[in-house]
């Protein structure tokens, strides 16, 4: 069997920031498998500008973003290929792919980063009730179509749900003269930046509906009609509040979820997230096997999937050399007002700075957030204001963690 | 114009099951199909169980064709290269009020000639662990099996065409008219003549029945609503599981399927029109709750998608299967409701050799082969298998959908054999691409866009499903 040192599974924006890292931390024998036909994963159809402004103090579109990565990719001499699908992953580290000129192969691997990006939550998912017909689609299929093959899959549109890609989605189809009706949200709030908010509806004059969502759609072979509702704070709708609109699609962004189907089917432990739960080597529960980026959990900002990538590559590069020594491990929980918390548990040595990265449940502001173990707060930071559509880093440095001992928990406290 | 022997109309399991029974002799047979893929209408949204016939009322048709369908399985799946799996069902009692019933359904098993066990408490949790605390015991049809509902018409349909069969989509039957020793079909495109017509159009039978003499018999469609789980860990159930069968038919059942999917369903309620398969959130909540009740852990957080389909419901409850009263050259295959897929093939034998053999003299054809050409279905096969497959042709090597992994080869494959897929759906019922749990939203652009290369078309000519279903509406301007 073929032998390699790093697999990386996905060279998006994570995969490729975690070769070039491993790379740079002195391991030469790197392959990245693609599935696509290019490197860089979804930023090739995210043609809109905003990307880079933390990595390179500059305003870039997703292929150009992309473009700098895979250079260098590309200069270090990182093996990739591309058209080349992972079909199956082992506990003992065998990936077997597919593509189209080596066939199926097996590869054992010293370690693995899996950097396989999320997918987008279907109609099915959130079992929308009405006609399952044509021009029901999700805001990433739909920029697929637009951005990369140049057709628009709908005209009167209505956007169910306010994550980021919607709210991208309804600036450029309206763009390409697409009329965008509304974004209904079920949710008090939105759930895309505040930034994508004001530059994607707000410059458009596309109303956003929150506390509403879709009663049901219409339509014989293709939506003509979706009718909205409010609804109560147990999401349930609420009688005579609806409202229709005459459409041809409902475009959905409802939500993004790690994929990681090959990691459920080794039996790795899932987290809330539905991503892998990790230490903060950013390891799943089988050694080795390290997870970075949307897999992980969803970002909202690809500058911070790069630095993750980076994470996961110098944690792999120092696991196949073996510097890796696991003496503690401490579990990490989300308290009062946080969703989750990213690492789940502390392994290693804590002889270095720690990241924790959280999600709050519901905005919230003026807080203060607390890292507490055995009831005693050893680490608080104020923040004035935090909502669920950013995520929230916050370093803790290894001279606080050196004396915790027990259970650590990140939790709000309202100041 | 060319006179047909027999002219079948509706290309669901039933027409195909009858148009394959009769391919295999010296007649010339036509299929009609309204939709523009065979199969889409009933036969695409059902519990895809081949029931073991346990359940119907002795001595209807019901439960003579559906035990004499249900031995006919294992042969129709290997001829017609269709997954099937004997997988049994189990039907619980959760008191001893409804112990006493599963003893009665088992007398009536044993009247209608098939196996079944009663299971006490606990050898019902030994085959099933997951099953409510409050079952009792179970009755056990171990013939019971699941199919790929899809492929099995499509197959059967390929199978009667390359045999001789002509198959004619998007055809609508608007009048039948009888002149002395032939019919006129008239469809939404041209007229048919034919000798002999059977009426095996489904929820419209009673429809078409009405074209030859007024009839005393109705469709009430009856939908029923379900949910589909992504694969999920094997083991939340191993058998098909049922409620105790109801007036309202069998209950709400959790089911493994083919695909290591499991699913859930189905509501039962009566509606109005037809073609309404919209499915709603409280009809879905009230299926979720009968369906905990029996396993309580079934994983909702995994559902891809829900569905509904509509059932030809009777008022008599039996099938009808008889010549117009007024015309034994016009067959009604009608009420043919749950076990419909279980009987279809039973239904073709009992249809030709009780009707189509008095009319004609059928001889069989030398040249008749029961067999559709292999499919290749990658996930089936060993990896030296499938890279020789590559090695022959690479474009089994590249993966279009990587939820369910179906290679380029496979959708390619599927375009080149004799009823090919129009749409993005007929794929996906194909070949399981968009079947997973981005339900297409990755490959269904590829998919696309190789369908329109295919036909030589624009992509904005490429439909989802039926008519009106296209799924790109303009090309953005070009630079």
């Amino acid at each position: 069997m073929i032998k390699r040192d790093l697999v990386i599974i996905g060279g998006g924006s994570a995969g490729m920031a975690a070769a070039i890292e491993a790379k740079k931390n002195g391991i030469d024998d790197i392959l990245i498998l693609e599935k696509d036909s290019v490197l860089g994963g979804i930023l090739n159809q995210c043609i809109h500008n905003g990307f880079g402004l933390t990595e390179f103090k500059e305003e870039l579109t997703g292929p150009e973003y992309l473009s700098r990565f895979a250079d260098q990719v590309k200069e270090l001499g990182i093996e990739y290929k591309l058209d080349s699908l992972v079909l199956n992953i082992s506990k003992e580290k065998v990936v077997t792919y597919s593509n189209a000129t080596d066939g199926v192969v097996d590869i054992e691997a010293k370690a693995i980063v899996f950097a396989t990006g999320c997918y987008e939550r279907s109609p099915g998912a959130i079992q929308l009730s009405g006609d399952r017909v044509a021009g029901i689609i999700t805001a990433g299929t739909a920029q697929k179509y637009l951005n990369i093959h140049g057709y628009l899959a709908g005209k009167r549109i209505v956007i169910l749900g306010s994550g980021d890609i919607g709210l991208i989605m309804a600036r450029r189809m309206t763009l390409e003269g697409a009329k965008v009706l509304c974004v209904s949200e079920l949710m008090p709030y939105s759930n895309g930046l505040n930034r994508n908010i004001a530059q994607c509806l707000n410059d458009y004059n596309i109303p956003l509906y929150l506390s509403r969502s879709v009663l049901r759609v219409e339509g014989k072979g293709r939506v003509e009609k979706v009718v909205l509702a409010a609804v109560d704070d147990k999401m349930k709708f609420i009688p005579g509040t609806e409202m229709e609109f005459e459409c041809d699609t409902l475009l959905l962004s409802v939500g993004l979820i790690p994929y990681v189907s090959l990691l459920e089917n080794i039996d790795v432990n899932i987290s809330s997230t539905k991503g892998a739960m990790v230490n903060d080597q950013l390891e799943t529960s089988i050694p080795g096997i390290f997870a970075c980026g949307n897999c992980l959990h969803v970002h909202d900002v690809v500058d911070f999937v790069t630095e993750e990538g980076r994470e996961a590559g110098r944690a792999a590069a120092r696991y196949i050399k073996g510097e890796v020594s696991k003496k503690v491990k401490i579990k990490v929980s989300p308290g009062n007002g946080v969703g989750y918390v990213i690492p789940q548990f502390i392994e290693t040595d804590l002889d270095h700075d720690v990241t924790f990265k959280f999600r709050v449940r519901k905005p919230i502001k003026n807080v203060f957030v607390n890292f507490s173990s055995e009831e005693t707060i050893f680490h608080k930071v104020v923040k004035p204001v935090l909502i669920p559509s950013e995520m929230v880093m916050i370093k803790v440095s290894k001279d606080k963690l050196a004396n915790v001992k027990g259970e650590i928990t990140v939790s709000l406290e309202e100041r | 114009m060319c006179m047909y022997d027999v002219l079948i109309i509706g290309a669901g399991v039933v027409g195909a099951m009858v148009a394959r029974k009769l391919s295999r002799y010296s007649l010339s047979v036509a299929l009609l199909e309204k939709e523009n893929d065979v199969g889409n209408v009933t036969s695409n949204a059902n519990s895809a169980i081949i029931h073991s016939g346990y359940d119907p009322v002795p001595g209807t048709l019901k439960a003579k064709l559906n035990v004499e369908g249900n031995k006919m399985f294992d042969l129709i799946s290997e001829e017609l290269d269709v997954h099937f799996k004997r997988i049994g069902s189990m039907t619980l009692a959760t008191s001893e009020e409804q112990l006493k019933t599963l003893k009665e359904l088992q007398t009536r098993a044993i009247a209608n000639g098939v196996e079944t066990r009663l299971l006490d408490k606990e050898e019902t949790r030994k085959l099933e662990p997951n099953v409510s605390n409050e079952v009792v015991g179970a009755l056990l049809a171990p013939t019971a099996g699941i199919i790929d509902p899809f492929n099995l018409v499509v197959h059967a349909v390929e199978n009667a065409v390359d045999n001789g069969v002509k198959l004619f989509l998007e055809q609508e039957v608007k009048d039948i008219k009888y002149l002395s020793d032939h019919f006129e079909v008239r469809t939404n495109k041209e007229v048919f003549i034919a000798k002999v017509v059977i009426n095996c159009a489904g929820l419209y039978s009673d429809e078409i029945a009405k074209m030859i003499e007024p009839i005393d018999w109705k469709i009430n469609p009856r939908k029923g609503e379900y949910f589909v789980l992504d694969h999920y860990k094997l083991g939340l159930v191993n058998h098909t599981i049922f409620p105790l069968p109801s007036e309202k038919g069998k209950g709400v059942l959790v089911s493994l399927t083919n695909s290591n999917n499991y699913i859930v369903g189905p509501s039962s309620e009566f509606d109005e029109d037809k073609d309404d398969v919209a499915t709603d959130s409280e009809t879905l909540a009230n299926v979720r709750r009968q369906a905990v009740d029996m396993i309580p852990s079934i994983p909702f957080n995994q559902v891809i998608r829900v569905f509904s389909g509509m059932r030809a419901t009777l008022s008599t409850h039996d099938f009808i299967i008889e010549p117009a009263k007024s015309n034994k050259y016009f067959i009604n295959v009608a009420g043919i409701e749950s076990p419909g897929l279980a009987s279809s093939p039973a239904i073709a034998e009992y249809v030709v050799n009780n009707y189509v053999s008095k009319l004609f003299n059928l001889e069989e054809k030398k040249n008749y082969n029961p067999r559709v050409k292999k499919y290749h279905v990658l996930n089936d096969i060993s990896k030296e298998e499938r890279n020789r497959l590559i090695k022959s042709n690479p474009e089994y090597g590249k993966i279009i959908c990587s939820c369910e992994k179906v290679s380029l080869g496979e959708i390619k494959d599927l375009l080149s054999r004799s009823v090919p897929p129009k749409t993005v759906k007929g794929v996906k019922r194909r070949c399981r691409a968009g079947f997973g749990k981005c339900q297409g939203g990755f490959c269904s652009p590829m998919v696309t866009m190789i369908l329109a290369k295919h036909y030589g078309v624009s992509p904005l000519d490429i439909k989802w499903d039926k008519d009106n279903s296209n799924i790109l509406l303009e090309e953005v301007k070009k630079l």
